[in-house]
């Protein structure tokens, strides 16, 4: 109990302060990296309250994936985050007033929201308690069964992203020096070197 | 959950998707291995695959009711009907872009690939029974339209037109999908019968806000007003062939989602969604015939003629009753025939390698190619909903339709705004038929020809045997009540 809390506090304090980081550092690459700390620590929060699943694949698909696309992004792209800080203090009370309106209603929502037991143990809760089954489990006991149609139709919007991708992008240059493995495996030592007898004092021809 | 409680879904009712997943697979194979010679038999294929769906669409048992997966899939008259309109208009899409894609040099095989990708995302549409299914279909129709909008990717128009349909339909998604969180949020269900029968129980100001953003979403789908922002710039900038497709086949997915939505998952709140589609019907037939007086551009007078269109559809949706769904099934059908045959007027205009686009190409096209001049003529004359051509009843239909369901104000709005609407499709007419004729086009091509001739034969001769496209549209309707 105490070394779950213990990891608790560890992980949501890194997370806030990443995250804090990730709005307040000057440049843009070491936001992105606070980024992926935030994440890799909301998925440490994941583990503990035993949602396995969804830790992993915060890992995966956000830090693997979108994490090393904002990277990119922010690398290619020449963005001066100075520029567009200007004027952060002009804008610093109309942003903090909306700022507090919105904390204002979140706590009102928050505070007087319950969930329906009705809900909780009615219809919606049809998939097997977390002590019987693994969340993995449980997902692909659904997902290749009950949703076996929303899986396939979703693995086809991906092909078409995908073709998508290459259509509007794959262009075949001319005159691209490309590199061709079948070709370099078959250079013998024949083709490759050429053995030649220098006459003292003379040059050889190339 | 054990393995003895996993039952195989029936796949029998999805076999036209069935055959366009598979047969699709096959084509990117073939493609990818041959490259770009491959474009002439992709695309052959691709309309074997699209005739060959829409057999096993209409050989399947006719007024039954089938679900599988779940439930998530439903087959039906209405799904049935939609699905053929669908499959016939993605076929005309890829007869157009043929030649036309050729001479641009931008002919490669995906574009009939996209196109068979997109019709199964339209097909699940109008087969959805659920929000998921609902939206996984919508989402594979959008995004291979995305990508065949800005398919000529050395335009800039082209790829303009892309990325700014690609952003507003992002947008359009989530607002579709935060409606469908709502009413899943209230309900406490996906499925559409589920919806009807909690709802049926009572229904909150939640579920209603639900249904509010679903019709926003819906409505960018359509483009219909106040969502139609995009719909000129799209048809401008995109490949004519794909501004064909857009104003086509996408529209009648959307319009069956739209009924799917409206009449199968929300008939108990009747009264809170009809006031919406009353509202975006009236705006739609308003900007759509106002807003094309002043164009100049072909591509854009058939993108705001479209909104008006959906603008008169919406009214037999917005009825609400069995009559009015079968308005709207009888005027998308009759408007997928105009649409083509004027979209193969329209890649018929071309010279070399130029294409003409601007209203005064047309001029004296009666004198240099009478017959193309006559039939562009009655399609404008149906447009207009001039007796007896076809246009003129698909309107009779859904007005009709509004006036037995107490909406005279909305059946009078959409009489006055055809009449208003008359005057630019006849202005194209008197530019044919008056106007000093310019110098001849080429000759139509074979893809061209096979599409203007089987739309006009609908347009001009429906007056004459209207029995079995009003007799399977009231079937459609039948099935939705």
């Amino acid at each position: 109990m105490t070394a779950a809390a213990a990891f608790f506090y560890l992980f949501a304090a890194i997370t806030v302060a990443s995250g804090f980081m990730v709005i307040a550092s000057r440049n843009p690459v070491v936001s992105v990296l606070f980024l992926i700390l935030a994440f890799v620590n909301a998925a440490g929060l994941f583990v503990l309250m035993g949602a396995e699943f969804l830790a992993m694949i915060l890992v995966v698909v956000y830090v693997g994936a979108v994490a090393v696309l904002f990277l990119f992004v922010v690398m290619m792209l020449d963005v001066d985050f100075a520029a567009m800080r200007q004027g952060f203090q002009d804008y610093l009370p109309v942003g903090g007033l909306i700022g507090a309106i919105f904390l204002v209603e979140l706590l009102l929502v928050v505070g007087s929201w319950t969930i329906d037991p009705g809900l909780v143990h009615g219809p919606l809760a049809v998939s097997p308690g977390a002590e019987t089954v693994t969340n993995t489990q449980a997902l692909g006991l659904v997902l290749y069964t009950n949703y076996f149609f929303f899986f396939q139709v979703a693995g086809l919007i991906l092909l078409v992203a995908m073709i998508g991708a290459i259509v509007l992008t794959l262009r075949d240059r001319p005159g691209v020096k490309r590199q061709d493995i079948a070709i370099q495996n078959a250079r013998t030592q024949a083709d490759a070197v050429e053995v030649r007898q220098v006459p003292t004092g003379q040059g050889v021809e190339v | 959950m054990n393995a003895a409680q996993i039952v195989m879904p029936a796949l029998g009712p999805a076999l036209p998707e069935l055959i366009l997943s598979v047969g699709v697979l096959v084509l990117i194979l073939y493609g990818a291995f041959k490259g770009e010679r491959s474009t002439e038999g992709v695309s052959v294929g691709a309309l074997i695959l699209l005739i060959l769906a829409l057999f096993a669409v209409v050989s399947q048992p006719f007024g039954a009711k089938v679900t599988t997966f779940n439930g998530s899939f439903i087959v039906d008259g209405f799904a049935r009907v939609m699905k053929a309109l669908t499959l016939i208009g993605s076929a005309a899409a890829i007869l157009l872009a043929k030649e036309h894609f050729e001479r641009e040099r931008i002919a490669r095989f995906e574009y009939p690939i996209l196109i068979v990708l997109s019709t199964i995302g339209m097909m699940i549409m109008a087969s959805a029974n659920d929000l998921i299914g609902l939206y996984m279909g919508l989402e594979l129709q959008s995004l291979a339209a995305y990508v065949i909008a800005s398919f000529h990717r050395d335009d800039v128009r082209s790829t303009e037109a892309g990325l700014k349909y690609f952003v507003l339909g992002a947008l359009s998604s989530g607002m579709l999908l935060y409606g469908a969180s709502l009413v899943y949020g209230f309900t406490g269900t996906v499925s559409f019968p589920h919806i009807v029968t909690a709802l049926r129980e009572g229904s909150g100001l939640g579920v209603v806000l639900g249904v509010v953003f679903v019709a926003a979403g819906v409505s960018f789908k359509l483009a219909a007003v106040p969502f139609h922002m995009w719909t000129p710039d799209v048809y401008e900038g995109a490949p004519t062939p794909v501004t064909a497709f857009f104003a086509s086949a996408p529209k009648m997915a959307a319009m069956a989602m739209a009924v799917r939505v409206f009449v199968g998952a929300f008939p108990v709140i009747t009264p809170e969604w009809q006031q919406i589609i009353v509202f975006v019907s009236i705006a739609s037939m308003a900007l759509g015939s106002f807003a094309a007086i002043g164009q100049r551009s072909l591509k854009r007078l058939m993108a705001y003629s479209s909104i008006a269109n959906v603008g008169y559809a919406l009214i037999g949706l917005a009825a609400g009753t069995q009559e009015g769904v079968r308005g709207v099934v009888i005027y998308m059908a009759i408007y997928l025939a105009m649409t083509l045959g004027a979209f193969a007027v329209i890649l018929s205009l071309r010279r070399g390698r130029r294409m003409y686009e601007t209203i005064d190409d047309l001029s004296g096209l009666s004198r240099t190619h009478p017959w193309v001049a006559f039939l562009l003529a009655m399609m404008m004359f149906s447009l207009a909903g001039i007796p007896p051509l076809a246009g003129f009843f698909a309107k009779f239909y859904v007005f009709a339709a509004a006036i037995k369901a107490n909406l005279v104000t909305l059946a009078v709005i959409g009489v006055v705004t055809s009449v208003i609407g008359a005057y630019y499709y006849l202005r194209l007419v008197k530019v044919m038929y008056f106007d000093e004729p310019a110098e001849a086009y080429e000759p139509m091509g074979p893809g061209l020809r096979i599409v203007l001739g089987l739309s006009s034969v609908v347009v001009l001769l429906f007056w004459l045997v209207p029995a079995p496209l009003v007799g399977l549209a009231g079937t459609a309707a039948k099935s939705l009540f």
